[in-house]
């Protein structure tokens, strides 16, 4: 498939410096700097923070990639960045990179919505996706559900949270229990040693029958569970308090993604984004896609979380469909619409 | 020597190309709010003005700052992307020189810009070549008194600073001079391990001169949220 163009994906919407380097679906390089240690004692990501690190990250990881890929910069045919949504300086960085790039290259530009990217980057697993599919987003930045006729070209958006991400709910619980952030790797292994049956914590809009997600008022739920046992003096076992948040969110995410399934007829379900590596969502959302017949994608952990490679592989989808490239004046967008797939 | 240079560090989203004798094209547009959208199609009008093309350019200079983070960051990046792909190097120099080298000055005096949040960004010349303090940034009135000052901060406080004071010179740090003074530089032997080593008193590394610390706060304990 050599006559496949090579495209080198630029992601730089929170605080990973993620640069990928595809041939058609095939990976050739995925490199990350991620400065989440930096932000970890803020509780938080910290947006100034975060856009340093790209601009010191930038030309090193692009360096990185293609020793990893064993490719020189001439050999690369189009670059492709995401270009929102995210933090706005953030990304500024990375359109800043894949414009130069693209200018000192002669090659073409293509600015990609990220959530689209977190869809496509399935593709170099499991294979082209089938058209359609049913997506959903679950992210520190994001919780959103999606019909996906065409990747590259018609993303609709069924729904989304109405206040926190879930991988928000993850940070704030994790530190409510004094777990370190980013909080949902210490919450997914705490509550190994948990029941997730428990506490029966609220699931929010669980019965509401939109596709919508709200998971403020489990956090708080969470917090007033742990802040009464600490005023009575009762201990609090963090796993089985860990187990039943984790529990509680992961219900109402299957459940939402199976009605979406079952609404649009359709019987592929993809999950991505970071909080898709969560060991209980993966478990309970293929015993749940097994009972109701659908066939359930979920990329390996590192291409769930933020990466240049899933930029990559969505440039080369546009690449394949003959879309027209960026113009060189592009601006970034932190509130890019899910239904706008390239700019 | 063909050297591209730009700089992004204030309102002005500039570049020009030098030849290593004369500025053969300079274009400049003020808007605070798109270095992003704006630098790329900066860069290829000066190239076409010129009757250059990208290949043709042996090294690329951009304004290191200081000057407000998020225009800063876009004309670094794009030097070090643009040097990177092109193979050639990229070299940063202080964006209040630039100010200073337009100024033409041969007697000491002040360059300020706007720092935002009330400051300004600073420093103190003996002529337009020769920096004798700086970058600094201060609030305006806590500026060296005396001193005259060129330079879009000290506009922007005339009124602290003193209108008498304030000098009739360009404001913001133009590629053409930015351009030029580092040409005078590039000459010379050796330049890039000069550079690398952090001692050459003109060029640096392309990387930012932020002067402050990202704003952010250690939180405290968490919230009660009471019941």
């Amino acid at each position: 498939m050599s006559d496949e163009p090579l495209v080198l994906g630029i992601e730089t919407s929170c605080d990973e410096t993620g640069i990928g380097i595809v041939r058609g679906h095939t990976l050739l390089a995925n490199t990350i700097a991620s400065s989440v240690d930096e932000h970890a004692r803020f509780g938080g990501v910290v947006p100034e923070v975060a856009s340093r690190a790209h601009l010191e990250a930038m030309t090193p990881t692009v360096e990185r990639a293609l020793e990893q890929a064993g490719l020189r910069f001439s050999d690369i045919d189009a670059i492709a960045v995401t270009a929102g949504p995210g933090l706005a300086g953030a990304l500024l960085v990375g359109v800043a990179a894949a414009k130069a790039y693209a200018l000192g290259l002669g090659v073409p530009l293509y600015g990609v919505n990220h959530l689209a990217a977190h869809v496509a980057v399935d593709q170099l697993e499991h294979g082209a996706l089938p058209k359609p599919c049913i997506a959903m987003l679950v992210s520190g930045g994001h919780s959103s559900l999606l019909l996906v006729p065409d990747v590259a070209k018609d993303v609709i958006s069924l729904g989304s949270t109405v206040d926190d991400a879930a991988g928000e709910a993850f940070d704030k619980v994790a530190r409510v229990l004094g777990l370190p952030f980013p909080g949902g790797p210490y919450i997914d292994r705490a509550a190994r040693d948990g029941s997730g049956t428990a506490i029966a914590f609220p699931r929010g809009k669980y019965d509401d029958g939109t596709l919508d997600f709200s998971f403020s008022g489990l956090k708080t739920a969470v917090a007033r569970w742990v802040e009464a046992r600490e005023r009575s003096g009762e201990p609090i076992h963090v796993p089985d308090v860990a187990a039943s948040f984790q529990e509680a969110v992961v219900d109402v995410l299957t459940r939402k993604a199976l009605q979406a399934c079952r609404e649009h007829g359709v019987q592929d379900l993809l999950i991505g984004g970071g909080v898709a590596a969560n060991s209980r969502l993966r478990a309970l959302a293929q015993e749940r896609c097994d009972a109701a017949g659908v066939r359930l994608r979920v990329p390996r952990p590192g291409l769930c979380t933020d990466n240049g490679a899933m930029v990559a592989t969505l440039g080369s989808d546009l690449v394949a469909a003959g879309v027209t490239p960026s113009s060189l004046e592009i601006p970034a967008d932190s509130s890019l619409p899910i239904t706008t797939v390239h700019v | 020597m063909l050297v591209l240079a730009f700089d992004t560090a204030t309102p002005a989203v500039t570049a020009a190309l030098h030849d290593g004798e004369r500025v053969l094209a300079e274009s400049t547009t003020v808007d605070a709010r798109r270095h992003g959208e704006l630098l790329v199609p900066t860069i290829e009008t000066v190239l076409r003005e010129a009757g250059a093309v990208l290949a043709d350019v042996t090294v690329v200079v951009a304004g290191a700052g200081p000057g407000p983070y998020t225009g800063l960051r876009v004309g670094l990046m794009t030097a070090q992307a643009l040097a990177a792909s092109l193979g050639v190097p990229a070299y940063g120099v202080c964006t209040l020189d630039a100010v200073a080298y337009g100024s033409g000055l041969s007697e000491p005096f002040l360059v300020a810009t706007d720092a935002r949040r009330k400051e300004v960004f600073w420093g103190h010349y003996e002529d337009m070549r020769t920096r004798l303090s700086g970058p600094a940034v201060s609030r305006p009135h806590d500026l060296p008194a005396d001193l005259p000052l060129v330079g879009a901060g000290a506009r922007m406080y005339a009124e602290v600073v003193g209108a008498s004071r304030l000098l009739d010179a360009p404001e913001y740090p133009f590629a053409g001079a930015l351009a030029s003074l580092a040409a005078e530089q590039l000459g010379e032997p050796d330049i890039r391990e000069v550079v690398e080593s952090g001692t050459h008193p003109v060029l640096s590394t392309p990387r930012p001169v932020y002067l402050r610390r990202p704003d952010a706060q250690v939180p405290a304990a968490p919230k009660k949220v009471g019941t």
